[in-house]
């Protein structure tokens, strides 16, 4: 469907947005844990009307030849036809595939999971975590969605037990993940030379270029992906990294 | 051994405890969220819209399209995302299910899509996703003569029926004929019915009965979260 962006450039370059916002507002926030018993943690996270919900699963698998003492993650992403009458079935497609794996760069990159405490024993058996973010419904900027949903359901999931270096599922112990770091991440669009952050969809037709940063708790970057069809000048790449730290110390607040 | 208690201590014609809500996915035609037990499943409805590739198309009347699917955490083991032969199967009886109940005469080309997902499973996933199902489509306000009520009655031979099986009951060793049923509670008319495992022809008449008689505590959650959506609406002018 064709949407006239021209309004929302109109209005930007009066520094308003559709919905009212500054442009360096977010919508609100909601996030809620443990919202799928079977996993091992889940998370459910709204901003504005797009909805997210994350599980964590946990599996007992063999490790890597160069890492023997080391657990991994695997993040997957479904962009499912519920969420918006742009997605189609099938397999997943490239953006699907990049919301996954910018989620995945800003946990790994950080090491906000310590793998070593993912050993069971060396060599042998590794804990695998098994990340999957569903979209339910898509008002724009899925992707901080998708990594607040992760963090959140990764803080919210627990060990299942053990026996015979089986899983046996559906009896959690006490014992929460080695979760170290915390990334969060912040994306931004750049629209007619305009700096906003949290794009609703109606935004992100209208943008020139997209960033997205994750930032540690300390205030470091720990992954970037620059999106959209056009360029961005080192002036404007810094004031968007600056605005997203600053943006995140909000977000973490809230988990 | 005769089943003489319940795991859980419900009667034997009992439903889990259910919740339903409608318009729970904001972009979509209609939506909506059916809880029976520990087992949720969410539906949302897309269309009547066009429909591609137009071979597919039928110019007498519109179609209806369904997709159910496991969210990959929803069970104990993690399941592969995307679709297997069993989502395959259960995305085509919910069609026939759901179907009966349709009237798309007035939307020749076109399609309704419904998609289920389940978020967290105890059995009777495509039943509770038929129920959700109904309720998204009403909510999208696709002309209907029914709702479209399904629950899953255990059978177990020389025994008894149990109505609304979990996952223990399911499992349960002396042998359980998993009996998913879906009935439209107005027309009293069958719109699916499978059956897994051993029972007599007496037995799957009266366990149909029973199920039968259980729909309607369904249907009752079902129009009480329509009427919560849209009771406050007055046929005033």
């Amino acid at each position: 469907m064709k949407f006239d962006t021209s309004y929302v450039t109109s209005l930007l370059n009066q520094d308003h947005r559709l919905d009212g916002r500054k442009p360096d507002e977010y919508r609100e926030i909601k996030i809620e844990t443990g919202v799928s018993k079977n996993a091992e943690g889940s998370a459910r996270v709204s901003i504005g009307d797009t909805v997210v919900i994350a599980g964590v699963k946990l599996d007992v698998g063999t490790p890597f030849p160069d890492n023997p003492d080391e657990g991994s993650i695997i993040v997957g992403a479904e962009l499912n036809p519920m969420a918006s009458p742009e997605f189609e079935l099938g397999p997943p497609n490239a953006q699907s595939i990049e919301l996954a794996r910018v989620v995945d760069r800003g946990i790994r990159e950080s090491k906000a999971i310590d793998f070593k405490k993912l050993c069971i024993t060396e060599g042998e058996k590794v804990w695998i975590v098994f990340i999957d973010i569903y979209a339910f419904n898509d008002d724009g900027n899925l992707q901080d969605a998708a990594s607040l949903a992760a963090l959140a359901a990764l803080k919210d999931a627990k060990f299942p037990k053990l026996k015979d270096n089986k899983v046996v599922y559906g009896e959690l112990t006490d014992k929460k993940l080695p979760l170290v770091r915390e990334p969060v991440e912040c994306t931004l669009g750049k629209i007619n030379g305009k700096i906003i952050v949290d794009p609703n969809t109606k935004e992100e037709k209208a943008l020139n270029a997209r960033l997205t940063v994750a930032v540690t708790k300390e205030g470091t970057v720990c992954a970037i992906q620059k999106g959209g069809d056009y360029g961005l000048s080192i002036e404007e790449v810094d004031a968007m990294i600056d605005l997203a730290i600053r943006k995140t110390k909000d977000l973490r607040k809230l988990l | 051994m005769a089943y003489t208690k319940r795991f859980d201590g419900r009667k034997f014609d009992e439903i889990r405890e259910m919740e339903a809500k409608v318009g729970v996915i904001k972009s979509a035609d209609g939506s909506a969220m059916f809880r029976m037990g520990k087992t949720i499943a969410i539906a949302a409805v897309r269309g009547p819209r066009n429909l591609h590739p137009r071979f597919l198309q039928n110019p007498e009347k519109g179609i209806l399209r369904c997709n159910y699917d496991l969210m990959s955490f929803s069970v104990n083991e993690r399941k592969r995302p995307g679709p297997s032969r069993r989502s395959q199967e259960v995305s085509l009886v919910t069609e026939k299910a759901l179907l009966p109940a349709l009237n798309l005469d007035d939307f020749p080309n076109s399609v309704v899509d419904v998609f289920v997902q389940i978020l967290q499973a105890d059995a009777g996933t495509r039943c509770a996703g038929i129920n959700a199902a109904s309720l998204a489509l009403a909510d999208a306000g696709v002309p209907m003569s029914d709702l479209i009520c399904a629950v899953a009655t255990g059978i177990i031979h020389k025994d008894k029926a149990v109505i609304d099986i979990n996952k223990e009951e399911e499992d349960y060793e002396g042998g359980m004929a998993d009996t998913p049923l879906a009935i439209m509670p107005h027309s009293g008319r069958i719109t699916l019915l499978q059956m897994d495992g051993e029972a007599s022809r007496e037995e799957i008449k009266s366990a149909i009965e029973k199920t039968k008689e259980a729909c309607m505590k369904i249907r009752d959650v079902q129009v009480n979260a329509l009427k919560k959506k849209y009771g406050g609406i007055k046929d005033e002018i």
